[in-house]
């Protein structure tokens, strides 16, 4: 995702609400510094002081504040998810401006357009606000040190701040007392914000050091808020009547008679609208949610269903084979020359066809939404990830201006990439439209299924040409899947050499950094899946199937060769030409993905004896995006049923170069929990379109990974001071293919499918028998 | 109109009999602790107390825990210190956390048969609460914690 945001615009400002300058303004309660709001000069301070209200603090251009007792509240425009993204957000800005963290505070803002684009996606918070908050924090503590040494008598150059405070010698002045005694008042410009004196990282104080998540209390004893949470006076509730398919679906009659006999049914009525984001919708309500639930079951809609309500998941696999089938077409997202005439004169070629299933977010909490109108704007409350991207899409649902809607945050049951689509703030909306009264749309378990945006099934083909020596002198990837990105937010489509456009999401992994000779990787949209259902980014995105087929097919490839799977892709990965990486985010290239391959086979005793039947495979990656590489490796140690098929991890050992860590032990949970969730999309989840609509809604049959298969699981850092980069999903790509390539290790058995099931491997292992 | 004991206290509901207790809890009362995942009883993101015992609110009728005495994730400690929240917190299990309170009431009947819990008790008393977020190895872990501070707290 972190194309959104390109690597090459962040550092010049495009990621921040404007170019502007950035103040340390003065307010009642105390000091706020963030950037100047539009139609105010750089120098023309607000005075503050006159009409200053506790709210100002808040204010939304402001990054953050310190009050009067010296307490510094952040503003956080990511959504919590379970990363604890405030508390490392908050530790950048402490740690520069030498704040006492026991008086750090978070505040999850609203949605404003001042804040900028607002999105939570991509593994990439820390990595995109890294150098502005840094240089904010680093303005604040300059500017407290400056002040602080007027109170003090003393000049700026003796004082130093540590802990809150400014001391020099043997006085010292809180921050607190610096704000209510001095004039912190200043104005930078954009130029002098970033020229801003950053620590080194010797000097870090919070950075890099273990701390409690400012979160994770109000997540034991059941304070902690999420959207299913919200409430407000006055407000009925209405559970959906979702249409048998997601796109072509119309409503051609209701009957409620039978919901009349529920105590608490309102009544059912059907939604028009005209973003066209929920068609054939209808919503019951009643005054409870178990009423609605109760009525919805017993309402009866009829539906004229259009064409993909006969689509299933072998014609969606199908249809991706027939697009990579046709030589024509596609995005050439790398496009090397040479690439025919190195298969035309290899001296011998390998070709794999890998495939993924429908795969489900199930994030646990279903979605919903609070929605009703006040004051002449239309609130929406609810968890999301991207409000920017969904507020557009309100706005033309609700037929009003953008300025008229806003989004209030909760805490996430989960995001996982469900909740970058905020469709699910669309029927709420238009349910309190509709009914002229606060509503509280909650979507069942089954609701929630049948109107999740799946990770989209894929098909995709992969071929090397072999000179001689077994060196690789080309290699060719062509991906067919759905595009969420075409779907949802077609202005962030990428355009390729030959001119066509392509979702990056969607086949970022595929321009991977192996040196392979002349490379070529070619994006294909599934159009039929994008008319069956709405794709959706699901953790990992592209490169939870990219990663899959390239590091299967890396396997596959140093066999042929006749080479060590590990020793073979350490041969590529030589930091050459284009994998040579650059600064600020790649600094190393493919030389750190190297690394931290070596280290993991090394840390999982690669090459070491191993019982019968069971097996070592390997895996690396770099995470999503080659913009924002994460160097990730993991060895699987997988055992083999011979007889049932059944395969059981026994280890995961996982290797992460994720430049600076900010927070450890978060940075440990993120990759533990991406790691078992690749882990779980590889043996236990995967579902399958049947009737237009995935078979699975709900935990009978769909069924992800639980504590009694959870294996031992090994997570080293490689230390290191570069850019800190993302954490959340990155270790959730090379687990899937380091565990088909360890049952091929233990039992000759190649498995090209995810997810992995017994009977494909017994498959497998009678074809290598 | 149902009388139950909630967290140590009498409370009528006015709900139908045959609401699940979940929802009368939640929408009801307005403790909002306990979750709502599945709503067949598979997930454990419900799981109070009924009688000690941990039982899925979401798949319980009003009607079934009638004069019964009911703990809910708010209740378990007066204070939320728990030995089992205070190792969540120490060991930092929660990520998105909206299965952490099912989890927990559910770690605490484990402790209650279980004081010394082996791996295999774990993975058998835990197996029907699921965390989406995977932080299945903190939980292990927690419950190791905590049953070994009960145990020391516990001894005579």
């Amino acid at each position: 995702m972190n194309r959104i945001l390109h690597a090459d615009d962040r550092d010049s400002g495009a990621s921040l609400p404007s170019r502007r300058g950035f103040l340390i303004a003065m307010v009642g309660t105390g000091v706020t510094l963030g950037f100047a709001r539009p139609g105010l000069g750089a120098i023309e301070l607000p005075s503050g002081e006159a009409e200053a209200t506790p709210a100002e603090l808040f204010e939304p251009t402001i990054w953050y504040g310190i009050d009067r007792e010296g307490f510094v509240t952040v503003n956080v425009i990511r959504a919590e998810m379970g990363q604890h993204v405030g508390t490392a957000l908050a530790r950048i800005v402490a740690d520069e401006l030498e704040a006492d963290w026991q008086k750090v505070r978070i505040v999850h803002v609203d949605s404003d357009p001042k804040w900028g684009l607002m999105v939570t996606g991509g593994s990439w918070s820390v990595w995109q606000s890294f150098p502005i908050l840094s240089q904010a924090g680093a303005a604040g503590r300059i500017a407290l040190i400056e002040e602080g040494a007027k109170l003090l008598g003393v000049g700026s150059e003796a004082c130093v701040a540590r802990n809150g405070a400014v001391a020099a010698g043997g006085k010292s002045i809180g921050y607190g007392d610096i704000v209510v005694r001095g004039d912190l008042r200043r104005s930078y410009t954009e130029e002098q914000l970033k020229a801003m004196p950053i620590k080194p990282p010797d000097e870090r104080r919070l950075i890099g050091r273990d701390t409690t998540a400012i979160d994770v209390p109000s997540k034991t004893n059941g304070e902690a808020r999420y959207g299913l949470d919200a409430r407000v006076d006055g407000m009925i509730y209405a559970r959906p009547k979702v249409p048998p398919t997601r796109n072509d679906s119309r409503v051609v009659s209701i009957d409620d008679a039978a919901a009349k006999s529920v105590p608490g049914y309102i009544r059912t009525l059907a939604l028009n609208d005209p973003s066209e984001t929920v068609p054939g919708w209808v919503m019951v309500y009643a005054d409870s949610f178990v009423a609605a639930s109760r009525a919805a079951d017993l309402v009866k809609v009829e539906w004229h269903v259009g064409e993909s309500g006969k689509v299933s998941e072998e014609d969606l696999q199908r249809r991706a084979g027939e697009l990579i089938a046709d030589r024509n077409g596609g995005a050439l997202v790398v496009d090397d020359p040479g690439l025919d005439a190195a298969f035309a004169a290899a001296k011998s070629t390998i070709e794999r066809t890998y495939t993924t299933s429908t795969v489900m977010h199930f994030q646990l909490e279903p979605v919903n939404a609070v929605a009703f109108e006040k004051d002449g704007v239309f609130e929406i409350h609810t968890g999301n990830q991207w409000q920017s991207l969904i507020l557009p899409v309100l706005a033309q649902a609700l037929a009003r201006n953008q300025d008229k809607i806003v989004l209030r945050s909760y805490m996430l049951g989960g995001g996982f990439g469900r909740r970058l689509n905020g469709d699910y703030a669309v029927p709420a909306a238009l349910a309190a439209k509709l009914a002229g009264r606060p509503v509280k749309m909650i979507c069942t378990r089954p609701d929630d299924m049948r109107f999740d945006s799946p990770r989209s099934p894929s098909v995709q083909l992969l071929r090397m040409a072999f000179g001689d020596g077994g060196n690789v002198t080309a290699m060719d990837h062509q991906a067919a899947a759905g595009w969420p990105t075409a779907v949802m937010a077609p202005s962030f489509l990428f355009k390729a050499g030959n001119g066509a456009l392509y979702d990056p999401f969607s086949i970022s992994g595929a321009d991977h950094w192996y040196s392979v000779g002349a490379q070529r990787v070619r994006a294909l949209r599934n159009d039929l899946a994008d008319r069956t259902f709405r794709p959706g980014w699901l953790r990992s995105v592209a490169p939870g199937w990219t990663a899959w087929a390239v590091e299967s097919f890396m396997d596959e490839a140093s066999h042929a060769a006749g080479a060590d799977p590990v020793a073979f892709r350490l041969r590529l990965l030589d930091a050459a030409g284009r994998n040579a990486g650059s600064a600020p985010n790649a600094v190393g290239g493919a030389r750190r993905q190297a690394a931290v391959l070596a280290r993991a086979a090394q840390k999982a005793g690669w090459g070491g004896a191993l019982p019968k039947d069971v097996g070592l495979g390997v895996a690396t990656s770099f995470g999503q995006e080659r913009d924002m590489p994460t160097w990730v490796a993991c060895v699987a140690r997988v055992a083999v049923d011979r007889g049932s098929g059944r395969v059981t991890v026994e280890k995961l050992t996982l290797v992460v170069d994720a430049g600076t860590i900010v927070h450890p032990d978060g940075a440990e949970a993120q990759v533990e929990g991406a790691a078992l969730w690749g882990l779980s999309m590889a043996l236990h989840e995967g579902s399958e379109f049947v009737g237009g609509q995935p078979k699975d809604t709900n935990l009978d049959s769909y069924t992800p990974l639980r504590m009694g298969d959870v294996p031992p699981v090994e997570i080293e850092f490689l230390p290191s001071t570069e850019m800190p980069v993302g954490l959340g999903e990155p270790a959730t790509t090379v687990v899937a293919p380091a565990i088909a390539n360890a049952i091929f290790a233990a039992s000759g058995a190649r498995i090209r499918h995810l997810p992995i099931r017994p009977g494909a491997v017994l498959r497998a292992l009678s074809n290598s028998a | 109109m149902t009388n139950l004991d909630l967290n140590g206290r009498p409370v009528s509901f006015r709900s139908p009999d045959d609401t699940p207790l979940l929802w009368a809890i939640r929408d009801e009362i307005g403790l909002t602790g306990t979750k709502f995942g599945c709503g067949i009883g598979m997930c454990g993101a419900c799981t109070v107390h009924v009688e000690g015992r941990a039982t899925r609110s979401c798949i319980t009728p009003l009607a079934a825990v009638a004069g019964a005495r009911i703990t809910t994730i708010e209740g378990l400690d007066p204070k939320g210190q728990h030995p089992l929240q205070s190792a969540w917190i120490e060991l930092q299990v929660p990520q998105c956390g909206y299965c952490q309170s099912g989890q927990i009431m559910q770690a605490a009947t484990l402790l209650q048969d279980y004081p010394d819990p082996t791996d295999r008790d774990i993975d058998a008393v835990m197996a029907g609460s699921l965390c989406r977020c995977m932080t299945y190895v903190r939980i292990r872990k927690a419950i190791k914690l905590a049953a070994s501070k009960m145990r020391v707290g516990s001894a005579p």
